[in-house]
């Protein structure tokens, strides 16, 4: 059976670790090719990079770091940030970018999720949503790190993503991200129920039971930051807590 | 020991710098194949590939690279396939029946169907049969959205499970033949690659 996927997230800028992370015995925690073989060797199923590319001057430092921690990693890594074009996505993927995940430039224009997929296979395109929620079961896209609303449906932006390309959606709560009041569930069980490719949970995690909780909502793998970050959970602990609640982990 | 010589075929897949770090990680230096006389005489092939099923054979055609692809494998000489490049050695693929496939290895390749999630995405369980001698139990990495069932007769099989039983993997002779990602799959799957490459690179056929 598919284990779920735990995957820390890690924020880059200009080839640095931005929000501080916490590791012990590691020199540098601002290193991302420490902390990604920090991660991986705590057993991280992937690893996310987001904001890589959000900068132009962060983008050639971005791909020099996504190609060091390619050379060290021997797990999936997924990144996203300022991906507007199928040029784009190939320069993060000739770095050694396995995925690319995409968010404003396709709610801009959602034929880039079709090019991407048409060019790269869409196992390798996450579509990146974050939502706001309006009511108990509305939630709004929002864009350009959150900052602007777009009129978009989430439960209908999803479906139509998926449609064009996405080969998963990975999908942030704005209203939960860094609150630590756990993931808005019923955002992941509406979203999880109206698409085919995997759900990736995102945003509000602060402990294990949160991340059982958004699995048992139909999530089929769930990404955090914050408590991975800072030191007081590992991602061994956690896929341990998993386990011992009945789901399949790889441990 | 020198160095394994690796060479890579060059399929415009997107998984590439992927496959490449991982090859350089278990000391190989891995290279683009130029021409398709390099196909017979390397020591040891990858044929990487994720993308679409008639595109990559195509490409493989426009290259002059799929005769002599097909030889390589049949003669049980060291090849490592992945994903994609396992389905290429298959006879045909649901993805697009207007194209055939090496024919290496007879079986047509079927989707994932029901109410699945697909693409498959993510680790799962590998359990090999007797018979395998480079694949072990472990966890590997997949990102598919087609498989075989059934192992076809003359190959030994690893075999996994996303909503039923499928093919994870095969292996003949030098002839590995993964559904999976060996270079995104930990320290598993560098443990696959070393094996692979410490294997014998001419066949037995």
């Amino acid at each position: 059976m598919l284990t779920v996927r735990v995957i820390p997230c890690l924020d880059i800028r200009d080839g640095r670790v931005v929000k501080g992370v916490n590791f012990a015995g590691l020199r540098d925690a601002g290193d991302p090719v420490q902390c990604a073989r920090a991660y991986e060797a705590q057993g991280a199923d992937e690893i996310v990079f987001l904001d890589v590319a959000a900068t132009p001057r962060g983008r050639a430092a971005g791909r020099e770091t996504i190609r060091i921690v390619r050379a060290a990693l021997s797990i999936p890594l997924t990144v996203g940030g300022g991906v507007g074009s199928v040029e784009d996505a190939q320069r993060l993927l000739e770095a050694g970018a396995d995925k690319v995940a995409v968010n404003t430039a396709a709610v801009a224009r959602p034929r880039l999720l079709a090019e991407l997929a048409a060019r790269f296979g869409r196992q390798c395109i996450v579509l990146a949503i974050d939502a706001a929620s309006l009511s108990s079961e509305r939630w709004e896209v929002l864009v350009r790190s959150g900052s602007e609303r777009s009129g978009r449906d989430v439960v209908e932006w999803a479906g139509e993503g998926v449609f064009q390309g996405a080969g998963e959606i990975l999908l942030t709560s704005f209203d939960r991200d860094g609150t630590r009041l756990g993931y808005d569930l019923a955002l992941i069980e509406r979203i999880a129920e109206v698409v085919r490719v995997p759900v990736i949970a995102s945003g509000g995690a602060a402990s294990a039971a949160d991340l059982i909780a958004a699995v048992r909502s139909g999530a089929d793998a769930v990404l955090a930051a914050s408590i991975f970050h800072d030191g007081e959970l590992s991602v061994a602990t956690v896929k341990h807590r998993m386990a011992a609640a009945g789901l399949e982990m790889r441990l | 020991m020198p160095s394994p010589r690796v060479l890579v075929v060059p399929t415009g897949s997107a998984n590439l710098a992927s496959v490449l770090a991982g090859l350089r990680r278990v000391g190989a230096i891995p290279r683009p194949i130029e021409r398709p006389d390099e196909i017979l005489s390397a020591e040891h092939v990858v044929l990487p590939g994720v993308g679409s099923f008639a595109a990559a054979i195509e490409h493989l055609k426009a290259r002059s690279f799929y005769e002599p692809l097909r030889e390589r494998a049949l003669l049980g000489r060291s090849l490592l396939a992945i994903c994609l490049g396992m389905q290429i050695l298959c006879d045909s693929s649901e993805e697009d029946a207007r194209v055939g496939g090496l024919g290496v290895i007879p079986s047509a390749v079927r989707a994932y169907s029901g109410t699945l999630r697909v693409p498959q995405m993510g680790w799962n369980r590998i359990a090999p049969d007797s018979g395998c001698r480079l694949l072990r139990p472990g966890f590997a990495y997949f990102a598919n959205s087609y498989r075989l069932e059934r192992a076809p007769a003359g190959w030994s099989a690893a075999f996994s499970d996303h909503g039923g039983k499928y093919v994870a993997a095969l292996e003949r002779d030098g002839v590995l033949a993964c559904q999976f990602h060996p270079e995104l799959s930990g320290a598993w799957g560098v443990s696959l690659l070393d094996r692979w490459l410490s294997g014998p690179a001419i066949g037995s056929r």
